[in-house]
């Protein structure tokens, strides 16, 4: 007997357009992760610079975008990070009504423990540095963490007993692929080119002027360009003789099997060295620090995954029977300080974002809207100007290895 | 995890070994002579290939020397029987 079939549902209408990439633009943005994304939207939105292209190898958002574990939060130690990720965090709060778009933005809070004496001064110093900065932070014992986190086992007879945290309320988690979709729609809006499979494979320059790049569809003529290729910044960079402080590690993450909700936050330890969220579709979120070695494989150790589970498993023991689904890695690009590289570069007309290493997605508004400012009036914003590629020669590092939240 | 060769005590895995980035990197002549950026050059910056990368790995938990070694970054195939890779590199 004949049945009939339904017609498809008609395709969604797309995000953004597919234009073939013009021969030359006012700024080429290189890399459609988060942040040349957002820098790209920020350049249309406060500085009406719109002849732009988003140059990107493979398809948007496909990189280090799509392998991040999604948390958000600005309790960083000095007071240039703090104004940092605190500027991003406040443009966090706002982005979706700005955007228009649901990308799922939790502020669950996030808890740093601290298992030894010297990560107990070192937290509530940093609980202290939070305040001064006006960023939400308190030191919560033990009682107060099975309150925030039940499933969290804080009982003391365990290895390394939980002898407090730092709670931020404000911080949380967002759905990373959604917020990449929300910038590359408004950006789209405003006029900006998204060019996918367009690799940059150099530039072109004339004496120590960028003048444009080549990429594996033609060269394409640029006034500036911004580099926000993430792991393979200095693969560009080399085209050009220019040295940078970077090295590319591979950086792995995993996600278990589906869960029902029993993680209300985000737990991080460096101590034991893992940090855990659900995923607002159930499953758990797990990362840890970066593989020693440099490499551009996008997979990592084995050895690195079984240290973050055990890691997990003395945090939760409840996790003990839960399967793991997938584990990924990304290329992350390492500086000496652990802070990122924000600013001009040695070549005129060439610009700097790079050297995230674990803790770009956080970052994602505020480096998109200081970059943009970097590259719309050739100059640092204040937020960005300690982040030059001059410090490594000045000595001013920005030392946030300590406060980073699984040390790397 | 890595199979990574000691020349000493042969092929052992990853977690045996620590790493310890680009290989030749030598200590300035004359570091007095140096100003800032090259001194600052000396200090942080490396290499960062995609492809044949000469780095240093010291076999922490077994004989706890240091030596050489070819890899690629991209595929992490290393290169047997580097020239260098007997002659323990100066820290």
């Amino acid at each position: 007997m004949a049945t009939t079939r339904p017609h498809p549902a008609e395709p969604p209408a797309r995000l953004w357009r597919n234009p073939e990439p013009k021969r030359a633009y006012d700024v080429v943005i290189v890399g459609s992760g988060g942040h040349g994304l957002a820098t790209a939207y920020y350049l249309a939105r406060n500085h009406g610079i719109t002849d732009v292209a988003v140059l990107e190898r493979g398809w948007l958002a496909g990189g280090n975008m799509a392998r991040n574990t999604t948390i958000i939060r600005s309790n960083y130690l000095l007071d240039q990070s703090a104004a940092l990720y605190e500027l991003a965090l406040r443009l966090w709060e706002g982005l979706e009504s700005e955007l228009d778009y649901d990308f799922l933005l939790s502020q669950r809070g996030v808890l740093n423990l601290a298992h030894t004496e010297q990560e107990v001064r070192d937290s509530r110093r940093r609980v202290f540095a939070n305040a001064l900065n006006g960023i939400d932070a308190q030191w919560v014992s033990p009682p107060e963490i099975a309150e925030l986190c039940p499933i969290l086992d804080v009982s003391p007879d365990v290895r390394y007993p939980v002898l407090g945290a730092t709670w931020q309320p404000r911080a949380g988690i967002a759905k990373h692929d959604y917020v990449a979709w929300a910038f590359a729609r408004r950006a789209d809006q405003l006029g900006v080119d998204l060019i996918q499979n367009c690799e940059v494979t150099g530039f072109t320059t004339d004496g120590d002027r960028v003048t444009g790049v080549e990429t594996s569809r033609g060269t394409i003529a640029a006034g500036r360009v911004g580099l926000a290729a993430a792991g393979r910044t200095s693969l560009l960079t080399d085209t050009l003789g220019l040295r940078l402080p970077l090295q590319s590690h591979p950086l792995q993450a995993l996600v278990s099997e589906l869960l029902e909700p029993v993680h209300p936050c985000v737990v991080m330890s460096n101590h034991v060295h893992v940090y855990c969220s659900q995923a607002h579709k159930g499953e758990l979120v797990l990362g840890a620090g970066i593989d020693s070695y440099n490499g551009y494989g996008q997979r990592g150790s084995v050895h690195v995954v079984e240290h973050q589970m055990a890691a997990a498993l003395e945090l939760f023991p409840v996790f003990a029977r839960a399967h793991v689904i997938r584990t990924w890695a990304g290329t992350v690009d390492v500086t000496p300080d652990a802070s990122p590289i924000i600013g001009p570069a040695p070549v005129e007309n060439l610009f700097l974002n790079c050297g995230w290493g674990t803790g770009g997605f956080k970052a994602t508004p505020g480096a998109g809207w200081v970059f943009a400012h970097t590259i719309a009036t050739g100059g640092p914003h204040p937020v960005n100007e300690p982040y030059g590629l001059e410090r490594f020669a000045t000595g001013a590092l920005i030392d946030e290895h300590g406060a980073a939240a699984v040390a790397h | 995890m890595l199979s990574i060769e000691c020349p000493w005590c042969g092929p052992r895995d990853e977690a045996e070994f620590r790493y310890g980035g680009q290989a030749h990197v030598t200590h300035p002549d004359d570091p007095d002579a140096l100003d800032d950026a090259a001194w600052g050059e000396y200090l942080f910056f490396r290499d960062n290939p995609r492809g044949p990368f000469a780095e240093r790995w010291c076999h922490s938990a077994g004989c706890r020397r240091w030596f050489d070694v070819v890899r690629d970054t991209a595929t992490n195939k290393m290169r047997p029987g580097t020239p260098a890779a007997r002659k323990p590199v100066s820290p």
